[in-house]
């Protein structure tokens, strides 16, 4: 202590100069306005430099935590999209349902368990009640259909997967919208099998498979695959392959699709049916 | 007589207020800026503690700044001034000293002295001023003579008063 004292008194000048600098610069910096633009030009192409190399290497490290932000926004611009879609669209129903007409909505969620292996797989993902998540709701990626929610609980939800013999799932060819059910025989879990095709028809290998939108589950129109091969076995049908979109070795962000007008479509079918 | 300290007060502001009110208004051509307030620093006595140079120096640097409205600019060239002044003193030290009871002064260390000390520290004041002022290295012999021209008016005018108005002070 007694020496930085002295140190300081044999300096004083030397010290009391640059505190006096200092004080100008900052004060030059502080309140005149073309020295300070400058001053932060200089500065901030510098640090800008460091920034970048900085940010890359975060930017890299947090991509989990932003593919989850787009997912999630994907989601609600679909949500919109729907809205404003569909509600031209509806003209003698829309009342129905008291959001906007809104007929599906989405939610994202991610896949934090899975089985592609076994004859009954299923998936369970990490959001559950709590969000609004129902069974019975479908289960997409971008690249198409993945599945069905069965269970739910507070946190979390399982889905029933595409992969699972005890899944069918109506679905229809793209280009002239001959629709039949499609399910999975339990081998390979990048092919499904399509059936009820009627023999009639022209079939082509490459041709694409959507979901009818006859389930009351999925909208019409998400993909599902591509036919891989078909042939006419004994009856009247088509025996058709179906190579899969979506790779589920490699799912992991999903995005939930309600029905709001689910329970009215069905109350009105089993009408019809009785 | 007036005691050194109220007199060298008094010479700070009168060369403040011909600082602001006269020389400020003149632009030559847009390349000399005679800045004269710089001679408080200059005469100031032998014996003024180096602290105070500083100081002194800050207040008046910052009295110009204030008017001229660029805080910090001129504080900081004659604050850069006022901390060479000692070391520019040892440098022209005529004998091996300078005299007790003397100034720094045309008068007690005559002419060619006087004009080496001013020129050389008005100069690295300039020089620190307009480089401050430009803040930028792209025009920079177009700032070298500015400072060049600029000092030579202000060393004139320094000189000029040292004939006519600091004569010997009883």
């Amino acid at each position: 202590m007694r020496s930085l004292l002295r140190i300081i008194i044999i300096y004083h000048f030397q010290i009391l100069f640059v505190i006096l600098e200092v004080i100008s610069i900052s004060l030059l910096l502080n309140h005149n306005n073309f020295q300070k633009a400058r001053f932060l030009n200089i500065t901030q192409s510098i640090t800008g430099r460091i920034y970048d190399k900085i940010n890359n290497t975060t930017a890299y490290l947090s991509l989990k935590k932003t593919n989850y932000r787009l997912s999630e926004e994907n989601t609600k611009l679909k949500n919109i999209l729907e809205r404003t879609y569909r509600s031209d669209e509806i003209f003698f129903f829309g009342e129905s349902d008291s959001i906007h007409h809104q007929h599906y909505f989405y939610t994202s969620a991610m896949v934090i368990n899975q089985t592609v292996n076994k004859q009954h797989n299923f998936l369970t993902l990490n959001k559950g009640s709590d969000v609004g998540i129902r069974p019975e709701m479908g289960v997409v990626s971008p690249n198409g259909v993945i599945g069905i929610v069965v269970g739910v609980s507070k946190q979390f939800s399982t889905v029933i997967s595409l992969l699972n013999l005890d899944f069918r799932v109506s679905a229809k060819l793209a280009k002239n919208n001959y629709f039949g059910s499609l399910h999975w025989d339990g081998k390979d879990y990048r092919k499904v099998k399509l059936d009820e095709i009627p023999y009639h028809i022209d079939v082509n290998v490459g041709d694409t498979v959507i979901t009818s939108g006859y389930s009351s589950i999925f909208p019409e129109g998400i993909i599902i695959g591509t036919v891989s091969n078909s042939e006419v076995k004994g009856g009247n049908f088509y025996d058709i392959e179906v190579d899969l979109s979506v790779d589920f070795k490699s799912l992991v962000y999903v995005e939930l699709i309600g029905n709001l007008q689910r329970k009215e479509q069905i109350k009105l079918e089993e009408l019809s049916n009785d | 007589m007036i005691n050194p300290v109220s007199r060298n007060i008094l010479r700070m502001f009168i060369l403040i207020l011909f600082q602001v009110l006269v020389l400020n208004n003149i632009q030559v051509s847009g390349y000399i800026n005679p800045y004269m307030y710089v001679l408080f620093i200059l005469l100031l006595p032998f014996e003024t503690p180096r602290w105070l140079l500083l100081i002194s120096g800050f207040a008046i640097g910052i009295s110009i700044d204030l008017f001229a409205n660029t805080p910090g600019m001129h504080a900081s060239a004659t604050v850069f001034m006022a901390f060479l002044r000692p070391y520019v003193l040892k440098l022209f030290m005529p004998h091996d000293e300078y005299e007790p009871g003397s100034y720094p002064r045309l008068y007690y260390y005559g002419f060619t002295w006087f004009l080496k000390y001013s020129l050389v520290l008005v100069f690295l004041h300039h020089t620190f001023l307009f480089y401050v002022e430009t803040f930028r290295m792209t025009f920079f012999f177009h700032t070298m003579l500015r400072v060049l021209l600029s000092t030579l008016f202000s060393v004139f005018l320094i000189i000029l008063s040292q004939f006519f108005i600091f004569r010997k002070q009883k």
